[in-house]
């Protein structure tokens, strides 16, 4: 079991020294941006032009769905979020501080990325995982 | 080429079946389909069929096993919910080729109950919850709230569209519901993910529907009498879009599949008579009104308030019930909207029947993605 928390996704880097991000990777050509690493871009074509960059901590609420049935044992209602991120990159995930109300949720709005831990989920061998959460900003 | 016509067409009334096996679902269909075209499996010179549920393990045969197992080629394909349309393009495509004469394409599928998809997975913990929803209802509520968005589409209009499609299914005897549904009774069923509610959401059932398809020259040998012409058929993947690989894009995979088909078959949307398109659930109906062209973008909340799109209006969309009502039974829905669209071509759609009809739509689209569209002509 580690004693630090693990990333709750590969795009997710937690360093040593320093704060929690998100990376993506780039490409050199286009300028279109994935979550996970790639060796060609999928949109131009490209071969090895894709750099892993840190996307920004700061975005757009594109679109959004307040669940309010999963399957068991997860807690609803949640609000999950489409957010383009400022300087390119889409990413989804729970849009959290923020009544689960379609009526109070903005289109448009400016939220920002937060670290924190997985919902107390762990794995078999009992490590915690360290996610990313959306806020208003 | 030879123009392709469907010669025989049926699908089981759609249920849940729990205590048969898929082959056995699927050759219920497989019969009635040679029936319709007056033929037999001795007379089929290749099966195409499709399944997603069991993908690996040779359902295609199994049927044969079922019904006669005279050594033809068999194809399994899955290809997500346009598993039944890629069957019968597949098909299509042999006939096209001039490999063969006459073909068999099925389609089946046993569901369980419950919600679909899901994020995650795989290594680590669970994704579900913790980075937003991979279930169906939410991918497509997301798809639907760009719509409003963009737009100003509201619920009490995605949920016209599960009023309508539940009333259609009243007259179709082969639905799993004929249950009318008013709009008070959808917009407070339980929700499921805003906006959809549980009846906005398409209902999980065990079905099979299948096709025999010929070449003209088979079919002028046989009678053109209730023969259907192929007018068009595509398939396309996911075009690279910006936000696709996060929040799957089903409206450029959809446009780009409708756009080849439309030159195909040298027609345009004002021309078609009737569709079935891919309410998996009722946001994503109200897309696919302006990615197939029936409409303007921004127009389809105008296409469900004005009753456009219900039975008796200018292009009535999903009359046999759709998958909200009618069911989906993943694999099988391609070919029971060809069969539905056909049954209309042919004039043998009772209550339900589209006057005049003779060009039709079928349309369905499955994450990860593909977009199977077929024109169809009365001949």
């Amino acid at each position: 079991m580690s004693e630090k928390s693990l990333p709750a996704v590969s795009y997710l880097k937690i360093p040593d020294d320093g704060d929690p991000y998100l990376e993506g990777h780039k490409c050199g050509d286009c300028g279109a941006v994935f979550l996970g690493e790639r060796s060609v871009c999928s949109k131009c074509f490209a071969r090895e032009k894709m750099s892993a960059i840190k996307l920004e901590e700061t975005g757009v609420l594109h679109s959004f769905s307040v669940v309010y049935r999963s399957f068991p044992g997860i807690d609803v209602p949640y609000v999950s979020a489409i957010v383009d991120l400022d300087g390119g990159g889409t990413v989804k995930g729970n849009l959290i501080n923020i009544e689960p109300d379609p009526e109070k949720i903005d289109f448009g709005m400016k939220v920002k990325l937060t670290y924190q831990d997985a919902l107390g989920r762990k794995d078999k061998e009992g490590n915690s995982y360290l996610s990313y959460f959306f806020e208003p900003a | 080429m030879s123009d392709v016509f469907v010669l025989g067409v049926d699908m089981i009334k759609f249920g849940r079946f729990p205590d048969r096996t898929v082959p056995n679902i699927g050759a219920e269909a497989a019969l009635m389909a040679l029936d319709d075209a007056g033929l037999t499996i001795k007379d089929m010179q290749a099966l195409y069929c499709g399944n997603l549920g069991q993908a690996n393990a040779m359902v295609g045969q199994r049927i044969l096993q079922e019904i006669g197992q005279t050594g033809i080629p068999v194809v399994n394909c899955a290809n997500a919910c346009a598993t039944g349309a890629t069957a019968f393009r597949e098909a299509w495509m042999s006939i096209k080729a001039g490999i063969y004469d006459v073909v068999l394409a099925v389609g089946v599928e046993q569901m369980g109950k419950g919600l679909l998809g899901g994020a995650g997975g795989g290594d680590g913990i669970p994704k579900e919850g913790l980075l937003g929803s991979g279930t169906m209802p939410c991918v497509f509520a997301e798809a639907g709230m760009e719509h409003s968005k963009d737009h100003g589409t509201t619920f009490e209009q995605f949920a016209k569209i599960s009023v309508k499609n539940h009333h259609h299914s009243t007259m179709n005897p082969k639905a799993m519901y004929q249950i009318e549904t008013p709009l008070d009774v959808v917009m407070n069923a339980e929700m499921i993910s805003y906006p959809n509610t549980k009846l906005m959401c398409s209902v999980n059932v065990d079905g099979s529907a299948a096709a025999v398809l010929v070449s003209e020259k088979k079919a002028k040998e046989l009678g053109m009498g209730r023969a259907v012409r192929v007018k068009a058929s595509a398939l396309a993947s996911d075009p690279y879009t910006d936000r696709d690989l996060v929040m799957p894009d089903v409206n450029a995979c959809t446009r780009l599949a409708a756009e080849q088909a439309y030159e195909m078959a040298g027609v345009g949307p004002e021309d078609i008579n009737l569709v079935e398109l891919h309410d998996c659930f009722a946001t994503a109906e109200m897309l696919h009104y302006e990615n197939l062209g029936l409409c303007k973008d921004g127009d389809a909340g105008r296409m469900i308030d004005e009753g456009h799109v219900e039975l008796g209006g200018k292009v009535p969309v999903n009359v046999s019930g759709g998958l909200l009502s009618k069911g989906h039974p993943l694999g099988a829905t391609g070919i029971a909207n060809i069969y539905e669209v056909c049954t209309h071509l042919r004039g043998e759609a009772g209550e339900r029947q589209v006057e005049g009809a003779r060009l039709g739509m079928t349309h369905v689209i499955g994450l990860g993605t593909a977009c199977g569209i077929h024109i169809l002509e009365k001949v």
